[in-house]
């Protein structure tokens, strides 16, 4: 056993990043859901390597060249799309792969030594107060552009052609949450890493699914149950001592596990009543 | 047509046409539609219905010729595929709300003129084809519409809901005074409410009142000599109620079963089928 107070410091800045995050990526991640964007998370994901990479060899700041870097995917996917050859799987299937090999060649050309799983699972327990704020900063701005522009947001989700005959903009909402989607990246990637980025865009909406009745209830439930698995998963780790980006997936999985199990419906009938 | 001659123009294209990889889809298109009119789009699938219906909403630019709508018109918009996708919880009332918020009241008395209020709290996925279409004709009305917009508003809707839909929408256009831009695969039936029938081929291939289409030769070429019975001019009268169990209340106040009960309407230009 190290030192408590040594300890608590650490593991609380790790807790209190993680919940910053996973308030974050709950509700981005419900759109991701339902537009079914898992594998474009994925890969604008595995692209932060190829960031990763850059912003080491150019010597700019990391954060700033994985969000550049996951836009440009972002970007490329969206002209790729508009001249239909491949199916947008097909598309996604390259770029991801592309993004991450181009990545690794990079790094190993320029003599970098890239910590590989470093950076595809993070490490939550070495995050600083710098973090802690750019964590609750960018966080916070993202969550403001996601409310202002929920309702054409959710509209365009719903039907983009009902968005644009009823005087919305789905083509700009689209670029936005896709923007809004590189910063949250940007921000994670050092904290729960590549791999992990997903999974929690992914698994705390799906669970909150079915204990929700309206889109909103969704995002604020996706929200809280991502809190609970990062709260669940560092507790873990420190508990059975595992590695502690894995614990809070396995945190969320347990917690999707449990809410498929639950007879939700009855309760929910009985609220709605 | 004539009563609504002088009556405001809402939307003008004029000698539209959309091009797609090489090939038009629509060519030289010309429609009208002023404040209070019904135009019933027809044509066989690929004709450009739907192409024309987006020319309208301006969801697609024209390629050739023009469409002008009047400043600040606002249109309400049925599409002919809306598919909700499982993981977004959506109620009907939700739904509602989905292009602008409205106060219950309202909601619920758009839902009342549709005739599905008592499904408010269900979820959109849970509804049948005529209560979908019922919900989806309630929120393009909510907006209280210049023009309504309806793609297929009938598809998935029995011939029994399908007469009902058609007596909704023609209620609909007396009280509200909009006009209403209808997109029908059925030539079977095309509501007597109808003023202008707009016949399409990629190209206008004839129009005019009902009747006037269904005579003209233009039609009888593009649908064939048995067609020419086939287009029914829907006009029956109110002589009789169905009931929800299934039963018929006759003009007279009987109420009989349903076999017993002979439709008396115009059978000469249609079948029931």
């Amino acid at each position: 056993m190290k030192g408590t107070a040594m300890l608590e410091d650490f593991f609380t800045r790790a807790v209190i990043a993680g919940i910053g995050l996973a308030l974050v990526t709950g509700p981005l991640g419900c759109f991701i859901v339902w537009r079914r964007m898992a594998y474009f998370g994925d890969t604008m994901a595995h692209s932060a390597l190829l960031g990763v990479a850059l912003s080491l060899v150019l010597q700019v700041n990391m954060t700033l060249g994985v969000f550049i870097i996951a836009a440009a995917v972002a970007g490329a996917l969206l002209l790729l799309q508009r001249r239909q050859t491949l199916s947008t799987d097909a598309l996604l299937g390259i770029l991801s792969h592309s993004a991450l090999a181009i990545g690794l060649v990079v790094a190993f050309l320029s003599g970098i030594r890239v910590d590989l799983m470093g950076f595809l699972f993070g490490d939550i327990l070495a995050v600083s107060v710098t973090d802690i704020v750019v964590i609750y900063l960018g966080g916070l701005v993202i969550l403001a552009v996601l409310a202002a522009m929920w309702r054409p947001l959710l509209a365009a989700t719903v039907n983009a052609e009902v968005a644009e005959a009823e005087g919305m903009r789905p083509e700009v909402t689209r670029i936005v949450f896709m923007l809004l989607l590189a910063s949250v990246i940007a921000i994670a990637m050092k904290i729960v890493g590549v791999l992990l980025i997903t999974a929690l865009l992914i698994i705390p909406a799906a669970t909150a699914r079915r204990l929700s009745a309206t889109p909103e209830q969704m995002a604020l439930i996706s929200a809280g149950i991502g809190a609970l698995a990062v709260a669940g998963g560092l507790f873990g780790s420190l508990r059975f001592d595992t590695p502690s980006g894995p614990s809070i997936v396995v945190a969320a999985l347990v917690l999707f596990l449990i809410s498929i199990a639950l007879p939700v419906h009855l309760w929910r009938a009985r609220r709605e009543a | 047509m004539d009563v609504h001659r002088g009556h405001e123009v809402l939307v003008d294209v004029a000698g539209a046409g959309v091009r797609r990889d090489g090939r038009w889809l629509v060519e030289a298109v010309d429609v009208t539609i002023r404040k209070g009119e019904i135009v019933t789009l027809i044509g066989p699938n690929g004709s450009g219905k739907s192409t024309t219906a987006k020319l309208v909403t301006g969801v697609l630019k024209p390629d050739a010729g023009s469409v002008s709508r009047k400043s600040g018109l606002r249109i309400g918009y049925v599409p002919q595929k809306l598919s909700i996708d499982w993981t977004m919880p959506l109620t009907v009332r939700r739904l509602m709300s989905l292009t602008g918020s409205y106060p219950k009241a309202e909601i619920d008395a758009a839902l009342a003129a549709t005739g599905v209020v008592h499904l408010a709290n269900a979820e959109v996925q849970h509804l049948s084809g005529g209560e979908f279409q019922r919900a989806l004709l309630a929120r393009a009305m909510i907006r209280k519409p210049d023009l309504l917009v309806l793609d297929e508003p009938v598809q998935g809707v029995d011939f029994s809901g399908e007469v009902a839909l058609y007596d909704l929408i023609g209620q609909i256009r007396d009280e509200t005074g909009c006009g209403i831009l209808l997109i029908s695969h059925d030539l079977h039936v095309v509501m007597a409410a109808t003023d202008t029938v707009i016949c399409l081929n990629g190209h206008v291939c004839c129009r005019g009142t009902p009747e006037s289409v269904a005579r003209s030769p233009e039609y009888l070429s593009l649908f064939g000599a048995r067609a020419a019975n086939a287009l029914a001019v829907y006009q029956h009268h109110h002589d009789h109620t169905h009931l929800p169990d299934g039963r018929v209340e006759e003009a007279d106040g009987r109420i009989v079963d349903a076999h017993e009960h002979v439709h008396e309407h115009d059978h000469e230009g249609h079948r029931h089928a």
